[in-house]
């Protein structure tokens, strides 16, 4: 073998291994290269509401075609900017925010375009009188899609939506009621009391009129608790599902959602141009609108109106420019598109909004005043039983039995601790209570019920709330944004509201409730601090709040006392007794023995799976099992 | 249909599964060293066949120029990168025989052969040796330097990749489609049925091909330092593979098993500079059913998508990409289901 | 705190192999290790013991150059190596046994140990392959079997032989003790005093104090990614606040 070419290291060195921690769901890891703390020192505009600036935005779109001078044909490209822009806005949200991603985009487009089409031509439909149908075959044909490929895993749901993306875009071109490869054409424009919109100059407002509407109502969603929940989801389901979040339905509300957007772009599409053929809905222009959003800066509502501005002013430019100089300029636009795309990737993976937006300083969020207290759970009806008692607890991995025969309980107001060795089984334990991994025999009762074989987002409804070993927070979001998802099962408010912002009481009082979770763990000053910005111990702190948030009757701490300073640990046992004192159950693995025998009621400890003993600290500490096992034989 | 009809049909989606399965292999080969999804694959096919089919016509083909594009773009990437951690001569020398020297020395023996009155061997030999050093050019411009992204991030990459060599093919090659001459005019009779040398000679090849890479990954020291960059990145590094050239090597590997493709199915198919794509994507639906993961499923996946091609153009030839790809969908969930996404957890 | 007879002063700067100097390690723009030095001289054991979270293993993969320094200075044998990539520290005698093990999971015990001497010379490699058999008759009973069906124990001897078969002169080892039985625990302290024997230097990473204490010349405590105490490990087995927080019970 011939000595390999120079391969330089130019980049960290963090491979994706997991040495380090690994961010695999997401697409462009928008967090590289912060461009805020990048662009200190340089221009700085006065703050900016975002509310203002859509207005501002607003206000010289309408006044655009009104200015003398400007030509036609730069107002029909700013047309084509906000159909593109609607599109983008739906992949910002399903890709920058969901972590979805689709080439396959272009064909919601097509349901929306085609709609319209066959019912206003062959039909006679009035072009409103579509809408309606071309959403409804739109967002149907994204229910089918998503539920079959929502739930896809990592890349497999792009490369899907490749596959459907290709497919759908020979089938526009087969079908005879859709015209074949000639599409179909003669389609009526849109018209206002007889009066036909074609003038590029009056459809403008309707086209821009939809566009800042969609962004609006994005904006609010992604505001509210259902946005926190998707946003949420990005850097994993776990975290999420233990909070009551249902993940796949989250995932499928936002792939419907964006494919309305899109939908609604084709609707538009068809009547503007008034020909549909199958070729705008084919899957390099799924691509082209992937690229939109990824440029704009996938994750950014604005990014998806900068990123579409700059894709079709490109792209009309390269069609002008490129014939002259090579005689065909057809796919060369393509070699362009696909450089910048490869560049772009690797010089600035989070898109150009992020460095327009760090012009304006940070808009800082303020605390969020008090609220009414959220609703308490109610008292259990069956308060004499044990709260929680696992009762000869199997698991098996096919030959290796993780945990062996485990039983225990833990009563109302104790707390309880599982200790051993790692790999004993204290996690897989965990895992089990709280439904991530299911028994293989045995019996997990709460509240006297069986609870064995429930989902995650099951147990946390009956008051069961977790923290994690390996910290589960979005790093991006807020601390108070990240405890708020704790009580994601105390708000009400669903996707039709919370785009109207009918939800602000209810999201006022989920915040206050946030806040005051973070007040009690002692974290008030870090409270609009981005999660991932403080210490892995503090990190731990803010699980608990999570956890908290949801008002649990047990909770079930992973390790909460790592990373911890001595002081911390303190304050960590005095919350923790503070809570039992108020009937809270508690159950903990830990490795601080001093942590765990100041503070617990009794222990178990587990090794190869087996529980080897059981009792009150005292009894542990001199149990001869235990020390030959666990803490080493006695020095 | 009659059993003929079936046979045929079945014969002629083995051929083309055949050579399918080519390249749902290099695809599984390079996702497992470098994570990349390479959407391209069918470009280097069609490249490939292109290549071979101009040289066969006597004529120059673009790739000498679309090789050395590349390899200068490569020099560019390590000279950059050199400037930027300080300059090693050494490691510069070498990128700049690799990415420089060679494809001028392939110029210089390409401009001698093409016209020149070779048989097809010496074509083919140039067909690889032109085509599959864009492997580990492509590899060093677009994926080296974001080796550590996401799979998503690097997929995206990857169809941008397919969109600018859709697009230099255009440039380098034209937009005439070009049909190379058969590799054996023999016919076997088998029967009712009439198996072509052509078919003979792709089965013989896929076989060896898919033989090579066993004795590869099984036997040489190379081979299992590729391997097991596939199945441990960091376990690779930690005994001190370098998973740069593990990935340029793959790329390689895939290049060359892709110029392959393309010289096998340049006598069957007229080629043009984008038949690639929906070609890649075949194979692509046969390295899904593997998992991404398993040459042999995906070998096997391979023929089945052959032959559910071969019956779907006999009977609903309209509908024949809508059937392959939908077909990708069930296998999607299938594969979602028996490989539920695991958390990394402990 | 003094140093004990017998034990390497820290003045003998001839012998110092790995030499690193106020390194802050961060993952993204969280530090995880703030300001820590601590050097390995030739034939020592060092150990770092500390809290889960503590940065620990930070400081080991950046040694080994699978992270960044944001700040610090790393050396090995005097050269710079803080830019470096791993296999280049690999080819330098740096080797990791990491937390995870990190096998080739899929392939045969043979195919790792063969892997671990990518970088020797054949001949050595074949050498060092019958010391490493030597060393873990297991290895060699079960040398056809896949890596991956092996039990914890012999896990961890694997990355041991495999991380040997480099020919390291210094063998970082993080958390070699995580998850075994007590009784493999002891086998593979032994090891660790073996290989130290044999000339190889070793920087242990470990939970299990008591054990690396007992093992180490030279301990470093970390906390909340910081080196919080320092010495000859067996002063530090008898510090009060070592033994509060890291020995506990008594």
């Amino acid at each position: 073998m011939t000595p390999p070419p120079a391969a330089t290291h130019a980049q960290p060195l963090r491979s994706e291994a997991p040495m380090t921690a690994r961010s695999e769901a997401a697409l462009p890891p928008a967090a590289a290269g912060e461009p805020q703390t990048r662009n200190r020192g340089r221009l700085k505009l006065p703050p900016l509401e975002p509310r203002i600036a859509i207005a501002v935005f607003a206000a010289a779109m309408a006044a655009l075609p009104l200015i003398p001078g400007v030509p036609v044909f730069a107002i029909t490209l700013i047309g084509n900017i906000g159909l593109a822009a609607l599109v983008a806005l739906g992949l910002v949200l399903l890709t920058g925010v969901g972590g979805m991603t689709s080439f396959g985009q272009a064909a919601f487009c097509g349901f929306g375009a085609y709609t319209t089409a066959v019912l206003s031509t062959t039909y006679g439909w009035s072009p409103w009188a579509t809408l309606p149908v071309a959403l409804l075959v739109s967002g149907s044909a994204a229910v089918v899609l998503g539920l079959l490929t929502v739930r896809l895993s990592g890349h497999f749901l792009p490369l899907g939506t490749l596959a459907w993306g290709i497919s759908l875009y020979y089938l526009f071109g087969t079908l005879d009621i859709l015209g074949r490869h000639d599409g179909i054409s003669g389609i009526p424009p849109f018209s206002i009391a007889g009066h036909d919109l074609i003038d590029p100059r009056t459809v403008h407002y309707l086209i821009w009129g939809l566009v800042i509407g969609a962004a609006i109502l994005t904006m609010h969603l992604l505001d509210s608790r259902v946005g926190r929940a998707i946003r949420a989801l990005r850097r994993g389901q776990l975290a999420g599902e233990s909070f009551g979040i249902d993940a796949a339905r989250m995932k499928l509300i936002v792939f419907v959602y964006a494919a309305l957007l899109a939908g609604l772009s084709g609707w538009l599409y068809a009547h503007v141009t008034r020909t549909v053929t199958q070729t705008p809905f084919g899957i390099n222009a799924g691509i082209e609108y992937l690229f939109m959003a990824v440029l704009g800066g996938a994750g950014q509502i604005f990014g998806a109106v900068v990123g579409a501005g700059l894709v079709t002013v490109l792209k009309e430019a390269l069609q002008r420019v490129l014939p002259q100089v090579f005689g065909h300029g057809v796919q060369l636009e393509a070699v362009v598109f696909g450089i910048l795309l490869v560049g772009l990737l690797q010089v600035a993976r989070e898109g150009v909004w992020p460095h327009i937006a760090a012009l304006w300083p940070a808009r800082g969020r303020p605390v969020p005043p008090d609220a009414p207290a959220l609703a308490r759970r109610s008292a259990s009806a069956a308060p004499a039983e044990k709260l929680l008692a696992l009762d000869g607890a199997v698991k098996k991995y096919g030959g290796l039995t993780a945990v062996n025969a485990v039983s225990f309980a833990v009563g109302r107001g104790e707390i309880v601790a599982l200790i051993g060795p790692n790999g004993a089984g204290k996690s897989t334990t965990f895992n089990l209570i709280t439904g991530v991994t299911r028994l293989t025999t045995g019996a997990v009762r709460f509240e006297g019920m069986d609870i064995a074989g429930a989902p995650p987002q099951e147990i946390a409804r009956l008051g069961i709330a977790r923290t994690f070993q390996h910290v589960k927070l979005n790093p991006e979001m807020s601390v108070l944004e990240n405890v708020a998802l704790g009580a994601h099962l105390r708000g009400h408010a669903g996707v039709l509201s919370s785009m109207l912002r009918l939800d602000r009481r209810d999201e006022a009082r989920l915040l206050a409730e946030a806040r005051r979770q973070i007040e009690r763990v002692g974290l008030a000053e870090h409270m609009l601090k981005p999660a991932g910005s403080l210490a892995l111990g503090q990190q731990r702190v803010v699980e608990i709040a999570r956890a908290l948030a949801l008002d649990p009757v047990l909770l079930l701490l992973d390790e909460p006392a790592a990373g911890l300073r001595h002081k911390e640990k303190e304050a960590l046992a005095a919350l923790l007794r503070s809570l039992r004192a108020q009937g809270m159950s508690v159950l903990l693995v830990e490795h601080d023995m001093g942590f765990v025998m100041g503070l617990t009621d009794h222990i178990v400890v587990l090794d190869f799976g087996t529980k080897i003993a059981e009792g009150p600290p005292a009894a542990i500490k001199t149990n001869p099992q235990v020390l030959e096992a666990y803490l080493g034989g006695v020095a | 249909m009659d059993s003929t009809i079936l046979l045929f049909l079945l014969q002629d989606g083995i051929t083309n599964g055949a050579v399918y399965a080519l390249l749902g292999i290099a695809i599984v080969l390079i996702f497992a060293v470098t994570r990349v999804i390479f959407i391209p694959q069918g470009e280097l096919v069609a490249f490939g066949a292109l290549t071979y089919a101009l040289l066969e016509a006597g004529r120059l083909p673009g790739t000498v120029w679309l090789t050395a594009a590349f390899g200068a773009l490569a020099f560019a990437f390590d000279l950059a990168a050199s400037l930027s951690t300080g300059i090693d001569a050494r490691k510069l020398a070498r990128s700049a025989g690799f990415n420089l020297a060679l494809p001028a020395a392939l110029l210089a023996v390409t401009h001698e052969v093409a016209g020149a009155g070779f048989g097809p061997g010496v074509h083919i030999l140039v067909t690889l040796a032109l085509v599959t050093p864009l492997g580990p050019y492509i590899y060093r411009v677009a994926f080296q330097p974001i080796a550590s992204a996401s799979i998503l991030a690097l997929l995206i990459t990857a169809v941008g990749v397919h969109l600018a060599l859709v697009g230099l093919g255009l440039v380098f090659f034209g937009a005439e489609g070009v049909r190379a001459p058969s590799l054996s005019e023999l016919t076997l009779e088998l029967g009712p049925l009439l198996v072509s040398g052509q078919s003979l000679v792709i089965y013989a090849v896929t076989l060896l091909a898919i033989g090579a890479l066993w004795f590869f990954f099984e036997r040489a020291l190379w081979g299992k330092a590729l391997k097991a960059t596939a199945v441990n990145r960091l376990g690779a590094r930690l005994v001190g593979i370098r998973t740069t050239f593990a990935g340029a090597l793959a790329f390689g590997l895939a290049a060359l098993v892709g110029a392959l493709s393309g010289i096998l199915i340049a006598p069957v198919t007229t080629i043009y500079y984008d038949t690639g794509f929906l070609i890649g994507l075949k194979g692509f639906v046969a390295a899904i059913v593997g998992a991404l993961a398993s040459y042999p499923l995906t070998a096997v996946a391979a023929l089945a998508v052959g032959i559910v091609e071969a019956f779907s153009s006999f009977v609903a030839s309209d509908l024949k990409e809508v059937i392959v790809f939908m077909l990708i969908i069930p296998v999607l969930v299938w594969r979602s289901l028996t490989q539920p996404h695991v958390e990394e957890e402990d | 705190m003094s140093v004990e007879p017998g034990i390497r002063p820290d003045a003998v700067e001839a012998t110092v192999l790995l030499d690193i100097a106020s390194a802050s390690i961060a993952y993204g723009k969280v530090r995880a290790v703030e300001g820590a030095s601590l050097r390995v001289g030739a034939g020592e054991i060092v150990t770092v013991i500390g809290a889960n979270g503590a940065g620990k293993s930070t400081l080991l993969n950046a040694a080994m150059g699978a992270l960044p320094l944001a700040a610090g200075a790393m050396t090995f044998l005097g050269r710079d190596v803080s830019r470096l990539a791993v296999e280049e520290r690999v080819a330098l005698g740096l080797s990791l046994v990491p937390e995870r093990r990190e096998l080739f999971s899929t392939m045969s015990v043979e195919d790792n140990l063969v892997l671990g001497g990518f970088r020797v010379a054949r001949a050595v490699a074949r050498d060092t392959l019958a010391e490493v058999y030597d060393r873990f008759p297991r290895l060699k009973e079960r040398r056809r079997q896949l890596a991956g069906t092996m039990s914890g124990g012999e896990r961890q001897m694997l990355a041991m032989g495999r991380a040997l078969m480099g020919r390291p002169k210094l063998l970082m080892l993080d958390e070699p003790s995580l998850g075994l039985a007590p009784r493999i625990v002891a086998d593979i302290f032994r090891i660790i005093a073996d290989l130290r024997a044999s000339g190889v230097s070793i920087l242990l990473v470990e939970q299990n104090a008591r054990a690396a204490l007992a093992a180490a010349d030279v301990a470093h405590v970390m906390e909340l990614g910081a080196v919080t105490l320092s010495g000859p490990a067996a002063v530090l087995a008898r510090d009060e606040r070592v033994i509060e927080s890291y020995l506990g019970l008594h």
